[in-house]
């Protein structure tokens, strides 16, 4: 058996009426690319957040390198989270910075790096998600929202993190620009050794990166398994939602609806 | 006999709403007290342990300080020319005309300076506060800060709480000497004072305790601003609505703690 570096056990959280984890267990094992898919509106982004403790779980347990991390105090938590970066589905680029700035704000706050070595890294994170020197001295909002998104990826991936989570990496890129995104993902696994946890719906991005898929669905983890046994997983909702058909055993509200509608 | 006992089930269903309800808003305040409690120790220890941010500091020196110049300006301004008009309708009808200097200044370092000034950068500086740090929240930009390990208490509410306790005070006292200067310019311009006589009561009337007070007072002051600003935004509810609801939040309660605390504080330092 792989070694596990993040393992998640029956995580359950809500935000009052409305429960979005119901009890998530996840192995993600060390060194490799995982990928979450799922429906919209199903957790994913949640349960990222929960293993990275901004997000409290109301239950279960969430080990990082065998360490349960629910209940850290803020040193120990501090150090946890240098492990990670996280491209955030919004971006969430501080728009009062620089462009390259905001790739150099782990290095230059976090970890007290010179701001002149700082942007050299910069300058090359930024190179490597496609993007050039000049786009570095603008800022953030007068970026379009893809290259937002590749900004956020080069400040994930600048402190060359253990373990690096993109939660939706290539949504709002055109396919040229997600297959170089994609395969800057298989790179900074493969290089750096680092262990990938991804989320997104793009198959094409799932086929390219994922060495492992887990399916979420209401909640939970309906299927996970190793890329290879995807088409043959025998899960209903895993080939109902990799094939994108709205017939099956997944009837989201929205679905429903948007049957209706066609209907 | 039904239709009696009828009345009475709704007259006890009524009690036992009502006790309901204000159990909930009691249990809801307390918790909101509780909150804001661990909100403003976490502010404060922040605010005296390392790493400091310098840049930011300075940044929100100018932000909070230097830019509220001209709105404290013209308030104080303002303000001591009423003070000297409105005292001269009252004063002259017992001869007492002499009174207007000593009107102006007192009212102006003990109260009106500080008050005012409080108010207005409570407006100003307080819904700038809350609506930036809650669109970060809101644009998950908080989180970002925090996976980056850089602690946005030291990061963003550290240098804010910093800059508005110490701005305002010296904001009250450039707002003490406007408005004694606006009293002045009204004296002798309309109300016929001589620029000496005027100036020595003035003088006489000024002393460093009234002066303190006002300086404490708008210590309090900035301080309640920033922290009702950064924990309004910081504990912003989702997307635009939430937003524009923690900047209302954040101006009502730190006016409304503004009034209370200076009650208070009055009563401190004048009995
Ligand atoms: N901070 C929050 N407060 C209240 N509810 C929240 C919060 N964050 C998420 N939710 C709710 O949790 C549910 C799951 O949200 P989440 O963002 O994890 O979905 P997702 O699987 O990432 O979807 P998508 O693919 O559209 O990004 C949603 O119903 C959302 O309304
Ligand atoms: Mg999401």
């Amino acid at each position: 058996m792989t070694d596990l570096k993040i393992q998640l056990k029956a995580v359950e959280k809500a935000f009052g009426k409305n429960h979005v984890l119901n009890g998530v267990d996840l192995d993600v094992p060390k060194g490799a690319s995982t990928v979450i898919i799922g429906g919209s509106g199903s957790g994913k982004s949640v349960m990222l957040k929960c293993i990275l403790g901004l997000i409290h779980p109301d239950r279960g347990s969430i080990l990082v390198d065998g360490r349960e991390v629910t209940h850290l105090g803020a040193k120990d938590r501090d150090e946890t989270l240098r492990k990670f970066g996280m491209l955030f589905q919004s971006a969430a680029l501080f728009d009062s910075l620089p462009v390259w700035e905001n790739v150099a704000f782990g290095l230059i706050q976090g970890r007290r790096m010179d701001r002149k070595d700082a942007y050299k890294t910069a300058v090359e994170k930024l190179e490597a998600v496609g993007l050039n020197e000049d786009v570095g001295r603008r800022f953030p909002a007068e970026l379009s929202g893809g290259m937002q998104k590749r900004v956020g990826l080069a400040r994930a991936i600048a402190a060359n993190p253990e373990i690096i989570f993109f939660d939706e990496p290539t949504t709002g890129l055109d396919p040229i620009m997600a297959d170089v995104i994609n395969d800057l993902i298989v790179k900074t696994v493969k290089d750096i050794g680092a262990t990938a946890l991804s989320i997104t719906h793009d198959m094409a991005s799932v086929r390219k990166i994922a060495d492992y898929v887990a399916m979420i669905y209401k909640g939970k983890i309906v299927w996970s398994g190793p890329i290879d046994k995807l088409d043959n997983s025998g899960n209903e909702y895993v080939d109902q939602f990799i094939n994108g058909r709205a017939d099956g055993p997944i009837t989201d509200e929205a679905v429903k609806e948007a049957l209706g509608k066609t209907a | 006999m039904t239709h009696a006992l009828e009345q009475c089930g709704s007259g006890a269903n009524f009690i036992f709403d009502s006790c309901q309800a204000i159990g909930h808003t009691m249990l809801k305040l307390f918790t909101s007290v509780g909150r804001l409690s661990v909100f403003i120790f976490h502010a404060v220890v922040s605010c005296f342990l390392p790493p400091y941010f310098g840049r930011l500091m300075v940044r929100q020196f100018i932000d909070i300080g230097y830019y509220s110049l001209p709105v404290i300006g013209m308030t104080t301004l303002f303000t001591g020319m009423v003070l000297a008009l409105q005292s001269y309708t009252g004063f002259s009808r017992f001869n007492a005309e002499s009174a207007i200097a000593s009107v102006v200044v007192l009212s102006m370092t003990r109260e009106l300076a500080p008050v005012l000034a409080g108010l207005m950068v409570a407006g100003r500086v307080g819904a700038a506060i809350a609506a930036e740090i809650g669109t970060m929240r809101v644009t998950e930009q908080i989180d970002a800060l925090t996976t980056l390990s850089v602690s946005p208490f030291k990061y963003l509410i550290a240098p804010r709480v910093i800059a508005g306790t110490l701005m305002l005070p010296l904001l009250v006292l450039i707002g003490d000497a406007i408005g004694i200067f606006g009293g002045y310019v009204i004296a002798i311009h309309d109300l016929g004072f001589s620029a000496g006589s005027y100036l020595t009561q003035t003088w006489d009337m000024l002393e460093t305790e009234d002066v303190m007070s006002g300086v404490y007072k708008a210590a309090a002051f900035g301080f309640i601003v920033s922290i009702m600003g950064c924990y309004h935004g910081f504990n912003s509810g989702r997307g635009a609505q939430g937003v524009g609801a923690a900047t209302t939040y954040a101006v009502v309660s730190s006016s409304i703690l503004i009034l209370i605390s200076n009650y208070l504080m009055t009563q401190i330092f004048f009995s």
